[in-house]
Formats: C-alpha cells, structure tokens, sequence
C-alpha cells in the first residue's frame, strides 16, 4: 500500500489558531485563572540548584492577600517608610504618564505609552536593585527613572523632542537613554536588549565587579531569537543578570496566547535552559520586590541568572496610537483579578495603621503639582514641531566619533538649501 | 607573516596593550578558530578574555554590544560572512546607532572580523561578500585589508577606534595572495610585498587608501581578493593603469580616488560581490559625480554575477583575469 493510500483514510490536518478567551462585547470571566493564594509558595534558597525549583514557575508568588495583608515566606519585610517610597513612586509614575498622556493628546509630541496598571513590575523592581546595577529596559519601564530620581523635567524634554532633550530629539518619545541613572539606551526593536544586558551582566563579571545587570521585555518579544540568544548565553556563563518578561496579556493587539502563553507560562522558558524561573504577580509590588531581591542576591553570588516572569494586565492601549476597544472586551480591565498595584500597596499600608485615604489623596494632589510644574518647565524648551528643537547641524553629529568627508558634505549642502530657502 | 598571522598578531598587540580588549566567538578559544586566527590567545589571556560562543549570531553580537556599554572593547568573530546575517539587527539598527540614539551616552566600540569572499570552493554559504550591506548603514566603518601588513596595522587601528567596525578578511588570500589563475599554485605570502609584518604594535589608519601600482591610463578601484587580481592582470596586458586599494569602504578616501581618476580620465572598479546595489554603483556614482568633465570614457564595473555563488561554476563566477581584461580592454578604447 502506498502512503497516498493510506493517507486518504486519516482526517485532514487542521491549524491551531490561538484565540483570546474574550472580544470587544463579550462578558467576562477569568474563573479560568489559577489564582493561588497569597504566601502559598515556597521561598528557595537563592543558591538553589535550577533543576530542585521546577514548581516555582508555574506557581505565582504572592505576599498581598486580598485584604492587603502581607503573609507567607515571600514577605520582604520592608519598613513602612520603604513602603510608602515605593507607594509614593508607583503614583509619581501614574501621574506622569496621565500628564504625558494628555500632552500628547494635546498635539505637544507624537506618542506616547503609559505603563497604567504595571507600576509596580518597574518600581518594586527598582526598589530592590543597588543604584549602580545596570538596567537594559523595554519602553514601559519609565519607573525605573521615577525611582532612580532621574528628572522629570529631562524624561519630559525627551518626550517633547525639544531643544532641551539630551537624545537631541532623535528617539521616539519613552525612548530614553540615561546613563547616570543606569539605564540603557532603549530600542524600537524588540528584544535587542537582551543580549546586550547579558553582555553587560558577563562582562561585569570577567572583570571581578559586584554589579550586576537587569533586563525587560514584554510577553510577546520572548518570541524574538533575541530573547532565546540571550537566555542560552545567561545560562552558558551563568552571568548575573534578571531577565523580567513583563506578560501584561496584550502586544499590541496580539494576546498572550501567540507568544505560546496559552501552552506554558513564560516563566517556566527558564526550566529548558537550567535557569531559575519565578512566576511573580507583578500587580502586587511586594511579590516583584521580594522575587527581584531574591534574584538579585543569587546573581550578586554567582549563582546564576533567574527569569522572572511578572504576570499583570496592560490596563491602557499600547501607545497612543492604540485603540484596544477594537480587540478586546472593555471589562477586561476591571474585572481583572490581581487588581491595581498602586491601591493593593495603598490598602497594605492602611492596614499597617502607617496611611490613609487622606494622606494619599493629598499626596496624588501634590504629584500632580509636581508633574504639573515639570510640564511647564520643560515646555519653556519647547514641544514638538514648534521651533524650539535642536539645531539642525546636530542631525550630522554624533554618527562617528569624528566627522567623515561624506556627513560634512551633506551637513554643507543642507546649510545650503536652508540658505538659498532663506531659511 | 601570512595573513592570519599577521591577525593574530594584530589581536595580541591589542589585547597586551588594552586589558579591555576581549575576543569572542564560536571556536575561538581552545582550539583558536577554524581559520586558526585566534590561536594561542586563550592560553596566554585567559578564559574570560577568550572565550567561545554558544551558535548564535545575533546573540553574539548582541552580547558584544553589552559588553561594550560596559566598557570593554570586544573583538567577535563571525565564523563566515555568509553567517553575519543573523547578526544584522544588532549590528544594523543598535551597534550601528548606539551613538547616535544616546547622543554620545552609550558608544558601541566593537570590531567585528569575519571571513568572506570566494574562490575556495565554499559553495553559497561560504563565499558571499555582503560588505555593500553594512556600506550602506549609517555608523558602521567598514574595512578590507589585502596584505599582512595592513591586515594587522588596519586591525589593530579597528579594534582601538570608537566606532563599531566590520573587518572583513579576504580568506582567498589568507595564504597568500592569488592573481585569479585558479590553476597555478598559490605561491605563499613570505615571497611577496606587505609579508613583512614587524612583531610589535603598529597602526594602518583606517579611512585612507593605498596606491598600489602608479599609471597613467585608467584608474582601477579594488580592495581584498581583487586587488592582486587585478596588478596581475595589468601586469600581463601591460597596461599602464592605477591600481588604488581601498583599504577602508567607509569612511572612504575620496581624496586618492578623485585625484588618480582626474589624471587617468578612465575608472573600472572591480569587486568580487554581485554587482546590482554593490559597492561598485557607489564608487561608479562618486566618480561620476565628482569627476565627469575629467572622464574620457563611462564608468566600468567587474563584479560577481546577481547570483548565489555556484560551488561548481566558482571560476565562471568570480571576476577573474579575463573578465578583468576585456573590461580595461573596452575602457581603453572608448
């Protein structure tokens, strides 16, 4: 019998196509979600071998239970003045994205992308780090700078392109670079960072340093031979470096479920690799804090890389340009069962007896003067498209090192026309 | 010295003089590069300066983006050029840009080596010449070295600029240089000019160019391979032609170029690449534009073919003595 004979007895293949479980209009319900209760996982020892973790991630680490309450040996412990830092800079970070987000809407810059509903992924993050680690981000983690103390006024010339902008208006808006604040220059094209903090990560290593490196990248960018060539490198060198996947459900308009998060969770990519993988609520910034300082001690005493998957909801569209209402149901977001990071921390610290409604109201009104006032101060340098940019020679500058022939013959010709058109 | 040596010596200048200087890539440690190129420098730096790589282009360059943030100055090797393919995202749009995208914050000194071109029988995997890929970047140097010599002073010159640098190492002429008469021995580097490779530090600079042979009658633009090719071919024509090594794609010496092709009034350019996009339309179009009036005949190109590189038809391909001679030949004439 030959194989087309055999073949003609078998159902025809079919392609799998993923599908999220909800679409503009449909109700919604995530009884679906293994949600564990908080404090249920085990905290390993941060020189534990990879293979004795394999639960951890497909569990979900969690300190905040529902009422807020911390518990279980994830609890970082953290004073109540750290609390309320990092309460305080969750909120910094909303208030400056909804004033952006307004600035952009206003016609002052092309885009923007606010990280509503993710803060904590940065902040908690940011918190547990040493000032001197080396973070190589993804552009939702404006945090990182809201807690590094890099200026409002800077991260806003940049978004505004203006004459003021230290990048010389040359990235898009949330494209910082900052290197005093340890931050890498970010990139449009994902996943390119990884291997570059995992070059970083080795090379602090070879050279006997103490710091060490972190990168992000959203749910969908794991798809990316970047993020795989970065994770065999990690492993290979065991080089201190957190790999944070930010799965926020949604890359653009793409769910989670096209990245293979509806087979596995992102952070169990670790397990093929030997890498620890921790799967982290990332709407609850004690967990993130917790699972980073974890992570951060094994790569501080060579132990190795760990992925940490932050498992949270991308409460806005993806940039300005984004309408998620075309492809996903409106009640997705607040029906979301993990919360808001910013009330979760804020209720906490109620609990503690250390804050209260007041006390937080008055401390939004004041971020808002804040962001208000750096709003004002950077425009004075200008928004885009209004005249106060940077020179134009400066798009010649800064190719090479030293000019060659061929820029200056360009630069020359520009001032030309610009000349001739009685610019 | 051959030219692999000279290569290897260029790296081990440059990483006694800098303990910043790390070399990278798949088979470059232990066993010191399937070309032999890295050999004995693990031993003598360590581990952590020499090291192999996981089969990972991208990462490779990635990682060496990285580390270069960091503040070391690492060397990659790209196995063959016909791999770097994979790497071209980190090379493209982030060591190429770092610069420019931070304003000077970030810098990306990288030196990419990577051996290519034809004529060893490598089939399209093993023989490709995608230097007009990376000519076409802005923030990339790109540059190409024909002796021992200048493969040393021009590595070493690379590995210490501030710029990312594709190195691109003719392997024809690893051994020794090769006049495109794929039947007659290659005879070995020692009995020929730019074998003399002093042991100790040197630079050729990068961006400037090398006359190779003065004429009078046409002005022939080369680099790598072709430059050997094309003395002898002018040598058995006896044509009274100038022949320019480029040394460096970019940054270009147009100087040389212009001045040679304003006082022959003739220009053929030959590379070993497919021709349409290549190289050879940049320099056909600088020369164009820069010296018309002084050009007593159009703009010659010998190039590759617009195909893959055939293993069995490697010598209809390549660009060799006959191609060569009809072009000088027409050119002459015209």
């Amino acid at each position: 019998m030959s194989d087309t004979d055999r073949r003609t007895n078998l159902p025809p293949l079919r392609l799998h196509v993923p599908e999220p479980p909800f679409r503009p209009g449909d109700p919604v319900d995530y009884s679906h979600m293994e949600i564990p209760a908080a404090g249920a996982l085990d905290r390993p020892a941060v020189d534990a071998p990879a293979a004795t973790m394999r639960e951890m991630p497909y569990g979900l680490i969690r300190v905040l239970d529902g009422e807020g309450r911390a518990t279980g040996p994830w609890n970082p412990r953290l004073e109540p003045e750290r609390l309320v830092a990092m309460l305080r800079n969750m909120a910094l970070t909303r208030a400056f994205d909804e004033r952006m987000y307004r600035a952009q809407r206003q016609g002052k810059t092309s885009f923007y992308m606010k990280s509503t509903g993710e803060e904590a992924v940065a902040v908690a993050a940011a918190e547990a780090l040493d000032r001197d680690d080396m973070c190589f981000p993804s552009y939702r983690q404006q945090g990182l700078l809201i807690v590094r103390g890099w200026p409002l006024v800077d991260m806003m010339n940049q978004i505004y392109s203006n004459k003021a902008d230290r990048l010389k208006g040359r990235q898009l808006p949330v494209l910082y670079s900052a290197k005093e604040a340890g931050f890498f220059s970010i990139s449009g094209n994902l996943a390119t960072q990884m291997p570059q903090a995992v070059g970083w990560a080795l090379a602090s290593a070879a050279q006997g340093d103490t710091r060490i490196a972190a990168t992000w990248c959203g749910e969908g960018s794991t798809a990316e031979g970047d993020f795989h060539a970065a994770m065999t490198f990690a492993t290979v060198y065991r080089a201190p470096v957190i790999v944070n996947v930010v799965n926020n459900q949604w890359a653009i308009s793409s769910f989670a479920g096209f990245a293979g998060g509806d087979e596995t969770t992102f952070a169990a990519r670790a397990l093929g690799y030997g890498m620890a993988g921790l799967r982290v609520d990332g709407n609850d910034p004690l967990a993130v804090y917790a699972a980073t300082d974890w992570a951060a001690e094994r790569a501080r005493t060579n132990h190795g890389p760990t992925l940490i998957e932050h498992f949270t909801y991308r409460a806005e569209g993806h940039s300005t340009s984004d309408d998620p209402a075309q492809y996903r149901s409106a009640e997705e977001r607040s029906a979301w069962p993990l919360g808001d990071p910013i009330i979760r921390l804020k209720q906490h610290l109620i609990g503690l007896g250390v804050w209260d409604e007041e006390r937080h109201a008055e401390m939004d009104r004041e971020l808002a003067e804040q962001v208000k006032a750096a709003a004002k101060e950077a425009e004075k340098n200008g928004v885009l498209g209004i005249g106060l940019h940077q020179p134009f020679d400066t798009m010649f500058e800064d190719v090479f090192e030293e000019m060659p022939w061929h820029l200056k013959e360009q630069r020359a010709q520009m001032r030309a026309e610009r000349e001739s058109a009685g610019i | 010295m051959n030219m692999i040596e000279a290569i290897n010596s260029a790296m081990d200048v440059a990483m006694e003089r800098d303990p910043m200087v790390t070399v990278l890539g798949e088979d470059v440690g232990y066993f010191g590069g399937v070309f032999r190129a890295t050999a004995g420098l693990q031993k003598k730096y360590g581990k952590t300066r020499v090291f192999d790589t996981p089969i990972t282009e991208c990462g490779i360059a990635g990682v060496a983006v990285g580390m270069a943030a960091y503040g070391l100055r690492p060397v990659p090797e790209i196995q063959f050029a016909d791999y770097i393919y994979p790497a071209l995202d980190q090379l493209v749009s982030e060591a190429a840009r770092l610069r420019y995208r931070s304003a000077g914050e970030f810098t990306a000194p990288i030196t990419v080596r990577s051996p290519f071109g034809g004529g060893i029988f490598g089939g399209q995997t093993h023989s490709q010449s995608p230097e007009g890929i990376f000519t076409h970047v802005s923030g990339l140097k790109t540059v190409i070295p024909s002796t021992p010599y200048d493969a040393k002073g021009l590595l070493i010159a690379a590995i210490e600029d501030n710029d990312p640098v594709i190195f691109f190492e003719p392997k024809r002429i690893y051994n020794g240089p090769f006049d495109g008469h794929y039947d007659r021995p290659i005879s070995p580097w020692s009995k020929h000019e730019g074998s003399e490779v002093p042991e100790g530090y040197y630079t050729v600079p990068l961006g400037k160019a090398a006359v190779r042979r003065e004429g009078g009658d046409v002005t022939i633009l080369a680099y790598g391979t072709m430059v050997h090719v094309v003395l002898g071919v002018v040598n058995d024509l006896g044509i009274d032609a100038e022949v320019i090594d480029l040394r460096t794609l970019l940054p270009l010496d147009i100087e040389t170029i212009d001045a040679s092709v304003m006082k022959t009034g003739r220009c053929v350019v030959v590379h070993e690449a497919t021709r349409t996009s290549g190289f050879g339309a940049e320099l056909a179009a600088l020369v164009q534009e820069r010296c018309f009036y002084h050009l007593e005949a159009p703009v010659a190109r010998v190039t590759g073919f617009d195909t893959p590189y055939p293993h069995s038809l490697e010598w209809a391909y390549f660009p060799g003595p006959v191609r060569i001679g009809k072009a000088l030949k027409r050119i002459l004439e015209d």
